[in-house]
């Protein structure tokens, strides 16, 4: 027993001498990984046009219920995203939000990614709601903002033409 | 007794007071920055340079907290157990020699507010008082782990108070007196933990269980007992028992560095021209400082490294181990002493 706690001491002395493995958490942030679930991300494609067909696949796919989506008419003078509608409304209540990622599967147009933001804190319920405009990710370099307007005929498929998958 | 005399102990009485208090919230510091280092962390780090504000920080969030009394918890008794806890606390050190005589404002002034000739007794009689605190604060809660813990401390205070009395006693016989001032100066040539090993591990552990401090922190178990006798405390009620355990750690440790460390004798440092002979005996405070350091460092050390030891292993432990022990080294120390003749 005596010989234990000096082997205990000798120990704790020892780490005392050892570099803290603490992350000193706003200043330093640890990476994620590439398959992390965190707040969800509406993607755009390179011209713009935002992916989300407002379909509501991943509302029923949502098993907390934690998804609101409506859809509106696109037309060629106002369009947001390929094909005939669009979500006018897209609304996740993250505090409903289990981050299990059915959404993800369930999207046709790979729309929703869960992004890899876990800071999340909110001082008020109707904080944790995030809509569209928080949500979406910008427009990328080279894209325009939507509503575009583009040539008729052009953007008549909802769902991109599947290729070999890469990934 | 002229009005010298008497600001002299105000004054003297005051500085103990205040840096017992603020000796206690720089525990609290010393202690999660020395365990958080013993886990591979970093410690308390964001109040201030270092941390350095975290007592601060932690005594005005106390304040401001909630102050609640529970409805069938007996009143009077609730409120002033914390008080009966904490003063005891305080004035244990009074007799505890800081220095030798230095000369200030053309006055002899003795380094240490009283030295009583029975000093040792009057330490003993002080730190017993302040169980009552514990248990009636157990008791006045109406809290059955609160109660627990009540009871848990005044056997274990009381199982491990003959050994620690029995402790005081090897060095008072080689001294040959009960003053901590003679005590002290009998160190001179070698301190008492080298003349008494067993007497030190003997206090050393007995004042583990005296103060509650792991491995001996049964009265307030956390796993088994919430938070044991202060359960229904809250605010600055719940913040004046943490006082008292942290300031009997450091008055443990002081006595500790007296009894057995040679208290405030350290090497002569005269020679340094800095220091020379004028500043040399302002140095006691120091060297005391420092051993009580070292000594709170060992408490501090053992929490880290000792799992709580169960209860009957703890009753067993202070009247089948430590008791005879401890009367075994009295009985040894008599006799050397009676036959070397001090």
């Amino acid at each position: 027993m005596i010989r234990g706690i000096f082997t205990g001491l000798w120990t704790t002395l020892r780490s005392m001498f050892t570099r803290p493995i603490t992350i000193q958490y706003p200043e330093e942030k640890r990476p994620v990984r590439t398959r992390f679930r965190g707040r969800h991300v509406l993607k755009r494609y390179d011209n713009g046009l935002e992916k989300c067909i407002g379909c509501s696949l991943c509302a029923a796919a949502c098993p907390a219920d934690a998804i609101f989506v409506e859809a509106a008419e696109n037309t060629d003078e106002k369009r947001f995203s390929p094909g005939e509608r669009y979500a006018s409304t897209y609304e996740i209540n993250m505090l409903r939000c289990i981050y299990c990622g059915f959404c993800e599967d369930a999207c046709p147009t790979e729309a929703i990614v869960l992004g890899d933001n876990y800071e999340l804190s909110f001082t008020d319920r109707n904080q944790s709601i995030y809509n569209k405009e928080m949500l979406i990710e910008p427009v990328p370099a080279g894209g325009k903002p939507t509503p575009q307007v583009t040539p008729a005929g052009v953007f008549t498929r909802s769902v991109p033409e599947m290729k070999d998958p890469a990934d | 007794m002229d009005f010298g005399t008497i600001l002299e102990w105000i004054i003297k009485a005051l500085i103990i007071v205040l840096s017992l208090t603020a000796g206690f919230a720089y525990t609290t510091l010393y202690e999660r920055k020395v365990l958080a280092r013993m886990q591979v962390r970093v410690g308390p780090n964001r109040a201030g340079p270092g941390g350095l504000l975290q007592p601060i920080a932690d005594a005005v969030k106390l304040i401001f907290k909630e102050e609640l009394i529970p409805a069938d918890a007996d009143k009077l008794v609730f409120i002033v157990a914390p008080v009966i806890t904490v003063i005891p606390a305080l004035v244990i050190t009074a007799v505890v020699p800081w220095g030798g005589t230095v000369n200030l404002f053309g006055r002899q002034v003795v380094l240490q507010l009283t030295d009583v000739p029975v000093g040792v007794l009057w330490i003993l009689s002080v730190t017993s008082i302040s169980v009552y605190g514990i248990t009636l604060a157990g008791w006045s809660s109406n809290n059955k782990y609160a109660m627990l813990g009540g009871l848990r401390s005044t056997a274990q205070m009381i199982s491990y108070e003959l050994a620690l009395g029995l402790a005081y006693v090897g060095p008072i016989l080689i001294a040959g007196s009960m003053s901590m001032r003679d005590i002290v100066e009998a160190q001179q040539k070698l301190p008492f933990f080298i003349l008494q090993p067993v007497a030190f591990l003997v206090y050393l552990i007995a004042t583990l269980a005296e103060i509650n401090r792991a491995p001996f922190d049964m009265p307030e178990a956390e796993q088994e007992l919430t938070a044991g006798y202060h359960t229904e405390y809250s605010s600055m009620k719940f913040a004046l028992f943490f006082m008292a355990e942290y300031i009997k750690m450091v008055a443990v440790s002081m006595i500790g560095a007296t009894l057995f460390f040679g208290g405030y004798l350290g090497p002569d440092l005269s020679f340094i021209p800095v220091i020379g002979p004028a500043i040399n005996p302002w140095m006691g405070p120091v060297w005391l400082f420092l051993k009580t350091l070292i000594w709170m460092f060992l408490i501090i050390w053992l929490r880290a490294t000792l799992p709580r030891i169960r209860y009957d292993r703890l009753m067993a432990l202070g009247w089948k181990v430590m008791f005879p022990v401890a009367l075994a080294s009295v009985i040894v120390t008599a006799t050397v002493v009676l036959l070397v003749g001090g």
